[in-house]
């Protein structure tokens, strides 16, 4: 069985990603991601201490726009497309602990 | 379809045939076949029918319609249409009718394009070979009991069966290359930024291209052509002019230095290496110098791939919770119906994804992962330049295999590798084309990919053509 990751850690991840898992998933996932970062070892056994970091292929800095007001997205359009929405805004079910 | 888009749009363009007949013979063809194909969630007829009158009546009047006028394109279902249907392939969208369109959409369009429907890929664009839809799998048109590859398997489906002579797919990882391979037709990545993703959904934002399908070399530049060029709406898209390709075309390979990357060479098919070496051979014979190169960080591709790709994913894929488009199942409180329509809304391999790129993210893990996956990113991206200091292009297989069968690779690490050959261009940043060449043991056919550096698509597309010039 694996050491790499266990199911306690497929749990807590799925609870991090806001996934419901069935128990059979948690097992299966586990020992697919298992595979992964087996496979993974390669790079995890590279030193490249001193090399930077790519988070993007493009030497991009910041890009500026001016700021002029153009058309945007029709609101009734959008919540149209929306699972429930009322006066003019998503509504979605309770948050805190209020009553509904 | 058997015509390629270049003829069509002349013809049109020329009032020698109507766009209007050009439809009806793609809508036929989809109409006879797609039935047991599959490459299309959702055929355009109506539309397509009303937007080739639109021409027909623009060329009647004088009009030049643009160098698309009046040719079928089949848009792969992870490019938003405004009021049409656009759905990943996924439960979690299906009914959703997005507000706005992609630029690519618009740029076809206003090219003269018809947009004839919207193709079948794996969900949410993960997958290699469109086995993951929620719809249903794409069947290879070539031979139906083997996959299409994917993601974009529909789009390349639709080319292959000659249900549209161009299509547009994404690519993440090799998402049209590969399917292109697969399924015998021509198949090209972009620059990252010198096509705009405003209105792809995204998979893995540093990633993520859209590019052409076609059967010809000449039609997937003509379409890169258009599509290609800085969109103020995608803030990741190139500024500068971009080189057009079709001009260059065929101005041939003489002179031009080309490196066959030994690490892609390793484990692929013995057919599939042959078929590469005859190409080399073939480049050779039409006046270019071919050697071999070595890219070394190009083997952790795979891994930097699916560290980078399902971290980026599992953030992207964060918006699907119910709340402004698409499925939601109701709970008592937001946390629940947070996860029980993730779970109600996704396939196996976008949990798997998502399940691997938050562990990949999260405390603890992420330097060890995430982080050191980055920084093998720009070891490959320095192997690259290096090759690219000795020779001008790099040719390597685009698939290690054939069309593979159904059900063939169920493990998922086993199909994470189709797309050894593909990532490292990805990671790159860099564009790449598959281009047909010849044929493996099983008759299937056999997809050789030419990678060029960062925004050299005029001098890749000329090479590819030269190889299909050979093939």
């Amino acid at each position: 069985m694996s050491d790499r990751i266990t199911e306690a850690d497929v749990r807590h991840v799925a609870k991090l990603a806001r996934l419901d898992v069935t128990d059979e998933e948690v097992a299966t996932f586990t020992g697919q991601l298992e595979a992964v970062l087996e496979h993974a070892q390669d790079v995890e056994a590279l030193d490249v201490d001193d090399v930077p970091p790519t988070a993007h292929p493009l030497p991009l800095k910041n890009v500026f726009r001016d700021d002029v007001p153009r058309e945007s997205l029709d609101r009734d359009e959008v919540l149209a497309m929306a699972p429930a929405a009322e006066d003019g805004r998503f509504r979605v079910p309770r948050i805190l602990g209020e009553a509904p | 379809m058997s015509r390629t888009a270049s003829d069509i749009a002349r013809a049109v363009r020329s009032g020698d045939l109507s766009a209007r007949d050009v439809v009806d013979e793609a809508l036929s063809t989809i109409d006879a076949r797609d039935g047991e194909i599959h490459a299309f969630n959702l055929v355009l007829a109506d539309e397509a029918r009303a937007a080739a009158a639109a021409i027909d009546e623009r060329v009647a009047a004088g009009d030049d319609p643009g160098p698309l006028a009046g040719v079928p394109v089949a848009l792969k279902d992870n490019l938003c249409t405004r009021g049409i249907p656009t759905t990943c392939s996924s439960k979690i969208l299906e009914g959703w009718k997005p507000p706005y369109t992609a630029t690519v959409v618009e740029r076809i369009v206003a090219a003269g394009g018809i947009v004839v429907g919207k193709t079948n890929l794996d969900e949410f664009a993960m997958g290699s070979s469109t086995e993951n839809s929620a719809f249903g799998p794409t069947r290879n048109p070539l031979d139906t009991s083997r996959v299409p590859g994917g993601s974009s398997g529909g789009s390349a489906a639709a080319v292959a069966a000659e249900f549209a002579p161009l299509a547009l797919g994404s690519d993440t990882g090799g998402s049209i290359r590969q399917p292109a391979a697969l399924c015998g037709v021509v198949g090209m990545k972009p620059t990252y930024g010198a096509v705009s993703r405003y209105g792809l959904i995204a998979f893995a934002s540093s990633l993520d291209q859209i590019g052409p399908f076609s059967t010809t070399v000449a039609d997937s530049a003509l379409l890169y052509d258009v599509i290609s060029g800085h969109d103020p709406l995608d803030s990741t898209s190139i500024s500068d002019a971009l080189a057009p390709a079709s001009p260059t075309l065929t101005d041939g390979v003489e002179g031009l230095r080309i490196g066959i990357v030994r690490e892609l060479m390793e484990g692929v098919s013995p057919d599939v290496a042959a078929q590469v070496n005859r190409a080399a051979d073939a480049l050779t014979a039409a006046g270019a110098k071919v050697d071999e190169v070595s890219v070394p960080a190009a083997v952790y591709g795979i891994s930097a791939y699916y560290l980078i790709a399902p971290a980026e994913a599992s953030s992207n894929l964060a918006r699907y919770d119910g709340v402004r488009y698409g499925l939601r199942v109701d709970a008592d409180d937001i946390t629940q119906m947070y996860g029980a329509t993730r779970a109600a809304g996704f396939g196996p391999e976008v949990k798997r994804r998502i399940m691997l790129g938050t562990y990949a993210l999260s405390a603890g893990y992420y330097d060890a992962y995430y982080g050191k996956a980055q920084r093998v990113r720009t070891l490959i991206i320095r192997d690259f330049a290096a090759a690219y200091e000795q020779v001008d292009a790099l040719l390597s297989p685009t698939s290690p295999t054939t069309a593979f069968a159904f059900g063939a690779k169920s493990d998922p690490l086993a199909m994470y590798m189709s797309d050894v050959c593909t990532i490292p261009s990805n990671l790159a940043g860099h564009p790449a084309v598959s281009v047909p060449f010849g044929r493996g043991d099983d008759g299937l056919p056999v997809g050789v990919q030419v990678m060029a550096d960062a925004l050299q698509e005029p001098l890749m597309f000329r090479v590819a053509r030269a190889l299909e010039e050979a093939a």
